[in-house]
C-alpha cells in the first residue's frame, strides 16, 4: 500500500514522473494463481516488469524420480490442473516410445477425445476470465455453465472432475462407460451455439475491444525469440501446430482447421482459443464417428494391468501381475526420449532420461505456461498498467503448470 | 517409427569437425554432443543456416549424473519451424558447472537457465540476471541435484527434513520466526 500512496503523492505534487515499484500479487485475482509481478512504473505507464514466479513450486520433477511411471500420472495431472487429459497423455506418449509400444486404436481415440474436451474447458475458462479481468462479469458465469457439462462427462469417464488420471502407459484405465455417447452428442449439438453466444456477447463488445485491440501486439519474430507457442504463436501469424505437423495418435486421421490469426494482440490471441474450440468440437465428432470396437489397453502383462479387474479375484497370474505392477512397478529400458504434443497452452513437452530401472533417472517437463509467461517481455509497446491486466490474461498462464 | 535422420548433416560436420559428436536419431530427434565452449557457436549456426533453420529454441534442461564424472550436463532441445525437425544437444559439464549463455540467441533461453541454475547450480556466464527462479532468494543449495535429500534439510521450516550440514548463515526467511 506504501507505494500506492506514494505514486499518488508524486503525481499530485511534482511535474516530473518518478519510477515507482509496484507490487502485483502474489494475492490478486487477476493474476490467475500466485504470481507476484513487480512493475517499475513510470506515471501510469509500465516501464519494466519482472515476474517473480515460484510460490506454487512442488518439486514435480524431483518427485518423479522417486515414483513409478505408473504413479507419475497424477503428479502429471496437477501440472496444468484445466486440463489434466492432455498431460496424461503427453507423460504417456514419452514412456511408450521409450518402451516402443503404441496404444490401440480405441485407446488413441478415447485419448484424443479426452484431450480436445480438456482444450475446451481449458478454453473457456479464459474465454470467460480475460473479459472478466476487465470488467464484464457475465461472460465468465456462461464459461462456467459449459464448462461445468464437460467436467460432467469427465466425471461419467473417470469419476474424477478434475484431475482424471485416465491414461495409463499403453491404454486408457477402463473403457467408455454405457450412455457416454448420447451425453458427449448431446453436448456436441450444443456447444456450438453457446460458443455463438460469447460471440455475440464479447466479440464485437465496443468496451472489450478498446481494451483489447493493438494491446500488447507480439510479432510473429518476437513471439519465436520468445519461444511462445499454442494459441499465443498462432495469433501471432506463425502457422504451427504440433497436432497437424507431428501428428501423434490418432490426429492425422481426423481433419481440422490450424487457427492463425496476424495482429498478435490481445484481441487476437482471444479470438484464436474460441475458433480453436470450434475445431475441437469437430475432432470430437469425428472421433466419435471413427471410434473402432476393441481393446482400450494393450496385452502386454510385463506393462498394463490385468484388463478384467474380476480376474484378479479368482486367478492366481492376474493377482500377481496387479500386485507386482502395483508394487514395483515396471521396467524401462535405458534411453531418452524427448515427446511433444499440443497441449491447450502450447507445446508441452517430456523429456525423460531413464536409466533401465521403473523410476525415471530425470523427467524435465517443457511446461508451456512458463515460457508463454515470458511474453510479458515482448508484449512490445509501454502499457498502461491497466493493460498489463489485459496481456497477461490474454496469454493465458496456469501458475500450477509455470511453478512444476 | 522411421530411423533415418530427416535432415542432411553434411554443413554440421563440415563446420565443426571432430569437436560435435554424433549421437542418432531415435524417437524423432536427432542428437549431438558439444563441448561448452562450441555450445553458442553450434547453436548460433543451427539457427542461422538457410537449410536448417532450428529457429525456435524449446527447452533447455539440466541433468546430474552423480556420481559419474563429469557429473552435469545441459540438455538443448532445438525445432525447426520451417522444416518440422527436432534437434537434441547434450553437452557435459564438470563440477562446479560452467557453460556460456545463448540469451544472445534466443530470449526464451532467459528463464530456462535460470532454473537451471536454481535446480542444480549449472552457471550460465554471460546471463543478464541469473538469480533463482523457483526458491526463494537465501535459499541454500540446489534442490534438484541428486545428492540433494527429496524431503529436504532440517530446518525450523522444515521440521521433518534430513539432518544435515547446518546453512553457513541465517536464512532470510527464518529470520523473524520465533
Amino acid at each position: 500500500m506504501t507505494e500506492v500512496t506514494e505514486l499518488s503523492r508524486t503525481a499530485a505534487n511534482t511535474p516530473s514522473t518518478k519510477e515507482v515499484l509496484l507490487n502485483l500479487g502474489p494475492q490478486h485475482p487477476s493474476t490467475h494463481g500466485v504470481l507476484r509481478l513487480v512493475l517499475e512504473l513510470e506515471g501510469e505507464y509500465v516501464a519494466r516488469v519482472d515476474p517473480h514466479i515460484g510460490y506454487l513450486h512442488r518439486g514435480t520433477e524431483k518427485l518423479a524420480e522417486s515414483f513409478t511411471y505408473t504413479q507419475i500420472f497424477p503428479l502429471t495431472d496437477r501440472l496444468d490442473y484445466l486440463c489434466p487429459p492432455s498431460n496424461n497423455l503427453a507423460f504417456a506418449l514419452a514412456v511408450e516410445k521409450l518402451l516402443g509400444i503404441k496404444a490401440p486404436l480405441r485407446a488413441q481415440y478415447i485419448r484424443v477425445l479426452m484431450a480436445e474436451l480438456a482444450r475446451i474447458s481449458g478454453h473457456l475458462l479464459i474465454t470467460g476470465a480475460l473479459p472478466m479481468d476487465l470488467g464484464a462479469m457475465t461472460a465468465l458465469l456462461y464459461a462456467m455453465r459449459e464448462r461445468e457439462m464437460i467436467m460432467d462427462l469427465f466425471e461419467m469417464i473417470s469419476g474424477a472432475r478434475m484431475h482424471t488420471s485416465f491414461c495409463r502407459v499403453g491404454g486408457v484405465r477402463e473403457d467408455l462407460p454405457d450412455g457416454f455417447f448420447p451425453k458427449i452428442r448431446e453436448f456436441c449439438d450444443i456447444f456450438p451455439n453457446r460458443i455463438r453466444d460469447y460471440e455475440r456477447l464479447i466479440q464485437h463488445n465496443r468496451v472489450f475491444l478498446k481494451r483489447t485491440q493493438g494491446v500488447g501486439v507480439i510479432s510473429a519474430e518476437d513471439a519465436i525469440d520468445l519461444g511462445l507457442s499454442g494459441p499465443n504463436l498462432r495469433a501471432s501469424g506463425v502457422d504451427w501446430d504440433i497436432r497437424r505437423d507431428e501428428p501423434y495418435e490418432i490426429y492425422g486421421e481426423v481433419e481440422f482447421k490450424v487457427i492463425t490469426r496476424n495482429e498478435g494482440d490481445c484481441y487476437a490471441r482471444w479470438l484464436c482459443r474460441v475458433e480453436e474450440m470450434r475445431e475441437s468440437v469437430r475432432i470430437i465428432e469425428q472421433c466419435l464417428d471413427q471410434m473402432p470396437e476393441g481393446p482400450f489397453q494393450i496385452d502386454m502383462p510385463n506393462v498394463a494391468f490385468p484388463v478384467d479387474k474380476d480376474k484378479v479375484h479368482c486367478s492366481m497370474e492376474a493377482l500377481i501381475q496387479h500386485f507386482d505392477l502395483s508394487a514395483y512397478g515396471f521396467k524401462v529400458p535405458r534411453g531418452e526420449v524427448y515427446s511433444a504434443i499440443e497441449a491447450p497452452k502450447g507445446e508441452l513437452g517430456f523429456y525423460i532420461i531413464s536409466d533401465g530401472s521403473e523410476k525415471p533417472f530425470r523427467m524435465k517437463v517443457r511446461a508451456p505456461s512458463f515460457v508463454n509467461l515470458q511474453g510479458l517481455f515482448g508484449a512490445g509497446n509501454a502499457h498502461y498498467l491497466a493493460d498489463m491486466i489485459a496481456v497477461l490474461g490474454s496469454l493465458d498462464p496456469v501458475m500450477a503448470e509455470v511453478d512444476k | 517409427m522411421s530411423m533415418e535422420t530427416p535432415f542432411n548433416r553434411a554443413p554440421i560436420t563440415e563446420r565443426f569437425g571432430e569437436a560435435i559428436e554424433d549421437l542418432g536419431f531415435l524417437h524423432g530427434v536427432h542428437a549431438f554432443s558439444a563441448p561448452p565452449e562450441r555450445i553458442v557457436d553450434l547453436c548460433g549456426f543451427l539457427k542461422e543456416h538457410p537449410a536448417l533453420s532450428f529457429n525456435f529454441l524449446s527447452d533447455i534442461c539440466g541433468v546430474d549424473h552423480y556420481p559419474e564424472v563429469p557429473r552435469f550436463e545441459a540438455v538443448y532441445h532445438l525445432y525447426s519451424l520451417a522444416n518440422k525437425w527436432r534437434v537434441r544437444i547434450k553437452c557435459r559439464l564438470g563440477d562446479p558447472p560452467k557453460v556460456p549463455s545463448v540469451t544472445g540467441i534466443w530470449r526464451t533461453a532467459n528463464w530456462h537457465e535460470r532454473e537451471a541454475w536454481d535446480m542444480y547450480g549449472i552457471e550460465f556466464e554471460g546471463h543478464p540476471d541469473l538469480r533463482r527462479i523457483y526458491m526463494w532468494e537465501g535459499f541454500e543449495g540446489f534442490p534438484q541435484r541428486k545428492d540433494f535429500p527429496l524431503r529436504g534439510y532440517k530446518d525450523k521450516l522444515n521440521p521433518f527434513g534430513v539432518e544435515g550440514p547446518p546453512p553457513t548463515e541465517p536464512d532470510l526467511a527464518t529470520k523473524n520466526i520465533p
